[in-house]
């Protein structure tokens, strides 16, 4: 894939470039032909049946995607619906960014433009079958009509319109200017599964030729003629303001043109990003901490534990959890944390930004165009139509690119600049001014049987509601915040009386928490996939069996644990300091079962050996895009069990780089096997997923080695401690 | 004044002496394929070859790179092991977001052209400086195998 600008080649003198690199790939190697993706706002072709489709006279279609590829290989797997419908080779398609749009390019299973939540697939499964059928019915009557012919005579056949009684053939190309004319069909029918010869069929990802020589153009490497470089400081202290900078200093850096002032930033603009650092440097940037000087994690953690004591907002209340589980022959019981957690993708946060007398243009890479759009209108005062976000690839999404802080930051900057500006933000800032995953307080209760069976489960969540700050307070219904408690509120288990409630308790103010990868689901399922755990042993089970005893009504999930079980050999015994553990994540319409098997050295040392996981997500679109997206979500979760915390102290972020936010490298990495069900059900969410259920499937796994139990993430150096 | 021999291309550049090449390839001569990533040498998204040997150029000065041969991602492919890594990187679909994958190949590049036949530890020692946070793992070690094993390209 080439990313191009607008001012790039011509269409045609690339495609013959693509044609020559392309073919001679494909002699030597059996690669795919490279495919194109475009900045947006362009528009020549005479066929645009849809806002996703667009087909020129030469035949050549350009897919305009309402997603946006962050790795997750959208752009692969939208384009394979569109390609399947209207009979074309997928590796063909040109593809561009959306421009913002909240209704045009909304996704159908949120509401607005939001690549997240595991939900491209699931959104556009239909939609965009449909948008490729309605091109093909389009082409086919224009060609049945030229010719005279009934079109039911008529068959689309890789970008051609054949007739089949004579075996006249025109190209899609030829029949443009005519489907353009006629209506768009309402209703089409769309292939039954059994007619598919693309969705199942694992297909190589069109975004790689970019990714593998550089070309490949993200929002940090958007450069325009006159383009100044900015680095940003914002108060080290969550609430605190700029009190004073040194500007001579500053500006006495070769390169330096400007220093920018904001309440509680400061940027120095200048030619090049090393003459912006070393001029922030000398500014040397002095700070009014505010009130949150002297916070600390003990106070946070404080907050959170004691109202955590009282009841919180009733999320689900089947029975009298409390009475039966006082009565139960066994209670069990527990205090589990989870840790604030960076995103540490690996561009950087950074926006460049040009305002003229004719508006704002914003080149970024954003899972929300729509909402980054509406927030630059909101601080300009321009109108909607002047604002115009240019998306990007993104260097990893994980969450963070669902907030636009940092575009608000660079068109704040940008008010102040002569000229286009990139805004970019060092890793320390990244870190340090994230918006986090909350940290979480939960108390969780169960009662067994005499047999070991639960017959009450009592839970409550306390932490920061992300939907409360992200959709509004209003949007928090009953005081539950419905992601906090996902996957704890309704997981599968038949545990009896059950009792899920939650006590909302914000950080210091100034500090944001937001979306992480596998949101609700991946801090539920390591609780309620922990707990689970702790009920196996209180009831002397096997936790595969004790499992498996209580999802009668989960046929999905029970399939699932046992291939991952069958996979692993689970029961098969092993030496002494490994263990395996399992856990189950029913979320995003999907199910994963893994698991874990883990090595703790004599030391305390715990190092994952091998990651075994089943994963039916009904529908399989790109097969082996949801095997990429397992071993991710795999690497991405085991990051964050083993080492991944933020702490505050004194107000402000302690952690700073990759040297002290710590993420799993290739030496550390497992073998990973991931197994695929194939049915036809509704089509699941894969991103997410494989990260929910490794965090609790390892730390099963440590128990299983070592007795001790992980009640606090991450792993860090607990089980050193107790060797 | 400063000449920098950028991929067979002589450029000379008024710079600072202690500019990082990284800035001086992104910045100055609008050469993007190099990414920034940490500014410390922790990530390895920066890499690029002096001289054949991998180098993290975020913390390199310019003025060490003066009389050397500086690759970046946008030549790699013009060496033999940078082909094959290119093109193994492909056929085993690799990349996700991709941010980091300039920096991957430029390290593997510079394993294979030195390693026939790396081993598990010898890819986790020539691989361990690059960080990704998609979790490409698995197939780059993949790739790297098929890249090394692979003919003349």
């Amino acid at each position: 894939m080439a990313t191009r600008e607008l001012d790039s080649p011509s269409r045609r003198g690339f495609l013959t470039a693509t044609a020559a690199i392309g073919g001679g790939l494909l002699l030597g190697f059996g690669l795919p032909a490279r495919s194109e993706v475009r900045d947006t706002l362009t528009t020549d072709a005479p066929f645009a049946p849809n806002a996703f489709l667009r087909i020129d006279r030469t035949g050549k279609v350009t897919f305009v995607s309402p997603m946006i590829e962050m790795g997750q290989g959208t752009y692969t797997s939208l384009p394979m619906l569109i390609a399947e419908e209207l009979e074309i080779d997928v590796d063909a398609i040109a593809i561009e960014h959306s421009p913002a749009d909240d209704k045009v390019y909304a996704n159908p299973a949120i509401g607005i433009q939001m690549t997240g939540a595991s939900k491209s697939i699931r959104g556009f499964y239909g939609p965009l079958r449909q948008a490729g059928a309605a091109a093909r019915v389009m082409l086919v009557t224009a060609a049945a009509q030229g010719w005279k012919v009934d079109p039911s005579a008529c068959r689309a056949e890789s970008g051609t319109v054949v007739h089949t009684a004579s075996g006249r053939k025109l190209g899609y190309g030829a029949l443009v200017d005519a489907a353009a004319k006629l209506p768009v069909p309402e209703k089409i029918a769309l292939k039954e599964p059994a007619q598919f010869k693309l969705i199942g069929t694992p297909h190589r990802r069109l975004d790689c030729a970019g990714k593998v020589d550089g070309t490949a153009k993200f929002g940090i490497d958007t450069r325009l003629p006159g383009m100044k470089f900015a680095v940003l400081a914002q108060s080290p202290t969550f609430g605190g303001k700029l009190r004073a900078v040194d500007e001579a200093k500053a500006k006495a850096v070769r390169g330096v043109s400007q220093v920018v002032r904001l309440d509680d930033a400061v940027a120095v603009v200048a030619s090049h990003t090393f003459a912006a650092k070393q001029g922030l440097a000398a500014a040397n940037p002095q700070w009014d901490p505010g009130p949150n000087a002297k916070v600390s994690m003990t106070d946070i953690v404080g907050q959170l534990a004691r109202p955590s004591e009282k009841p919180g907002a009733v999320a689900r209340h089947e029975g009298d959890a409390a009475r039966v589980i006082a009565a139960a022959a066994h209670k069990v019981e527990a205090v589990y944390e989870q840790p604030f957690l960076a995103h540490a993708t690996m561009e950087p946060m950074n926006c460049t930004v040009q305002i003229t007398k004719d508006g704002c243009d914003v080149w970024v890479g954003t899972q929300v165009p729509g909402m980054t759009q509406a927030a630059v209108v909101k601080l300009t005062g321009l109108k909607r139509e002047q604002v115009r976000i240019h998306n990007h690839l993104l260097g990893g999404g994980f969450g963070r690119r669902l907030d636009y802080d940092g575009t608000v930051r660079a068109v704040q900057i940008a008010q102040q600049v002569s000229g286009p500006v990139q805004v970019i933000w060092m890793r320390e800032e990244d870190i340090q001014h994230d918006m986090y995953r909350p940290h979480y307080y939960d108390r969780i209760s169960a009662g067994l049987d005499a047999q070991g069976k639960p017959v009450g489960w009592s839970h409550r969540i306390a932490g920061s509601s992300i939907i409360a700050r992200y959709y509004g307070p209003a949007a928090v219904k009953n005081g539950v915040d419905r992601d906090a408690v996902e996957a704890s509120a309704n997981q599968p288990y038949d545990v009896g009386a059950i009792h899920v409630d939650y006590v909302q308790q914000e950080p210091p103010a100034g500090m944001h928490t937001s979306w992480w990868r596998g949101v609700g689901a991946t801090r539920g399922t390591f609780v309620v996939e922990s707990f689970m755990d702790e009920l196996a042993v209180g009831a002397k089970r096997d936790s595969l069996a004790y499992r498996i005893a209580l999802l009668d009504k989960q046929p999905r999930a029970k399939n699932v644990l046992q291939i991952a079980a069958e996979q692993s050999g689970w029961g098969k015994p092993l030496p002494a300091g490994r263990g395996r553990g399992i856990a189950l994540c029913i979320g995003f319409g999907s199910f994963v079962a893994q698991v874990v098997e883990v090595n703790v050295a004599k030391n305390g040392a715990v190092n994952p050996t091998q990651v075994w996981c089943a994963v039916d997500c009904g529908v399989q679109v790109n097969p082996d895009t949801i095997r990429a997206q397992m071993e991710s979500g795999i690497v991405f979760g085991l990051s964050a069990a083993l080492y991944g915390e933020i702490t505050i102290k004194d107000g402000r972020v302690e952690q700073t780089n990759f040297g002290d936010y710590r993420v799993l490298r290739i030496h550390e990495t497992p073998r990973i096997d991931v197994v695929l069900v194939k049915n036809l059900e509704a089509p699941g969410g894969i991103g997410e997923p494989g990260t929910s259920c490794v965090m609790p499937a390892l730390t099963n796994a440590i128990f299983a080695a070592t007795g001790k139990r992980i009640r606090k993430l991450p792993v860090a150096d607990q089980v050193r401690e107790t060797v | 004044m400063i000449t920098l021999n950028v991929n067979g291309t002589l450029r000379n550049l008024d710079i600072p002496d202690d500019m990082p090449l990284l800035w001086a390839l992104r910045d100055v001569l609008n050469m993007t394929g190099t990414k920034f990533g940490c500014g410390m040498g922790l990530c390895g998204a920066c890499t690029i070859h002096i001289d054949g040997f991998p180098t993290r150029s975020c913390v390199t000065p310019v003025s060490a790179a003066a009389n050397k041969r500086i690759t970046t991602i946008e030549a790699i492919g013009n060496t033999s092991a940078g082909k094959k890594v290119q093109a193994a990187w492909l056929a085993l679909d690799v990349p996700q977001c991709g941010y980091c994958q300039s920096g991957q190949i430029m390290s593997a590049s510079a394993l294979v052209a030195a390693n026939a036949k790396p081993s598990d530890g010898d890819i986790d020692a020539a691989m361990a400086g690059n960080i990704c946070r998609c979790g490409t793992y698995p197939r780059i070690r993949a790739a790297i195998k098929k890249a090394a094993g692979d003919k003349e390209v």
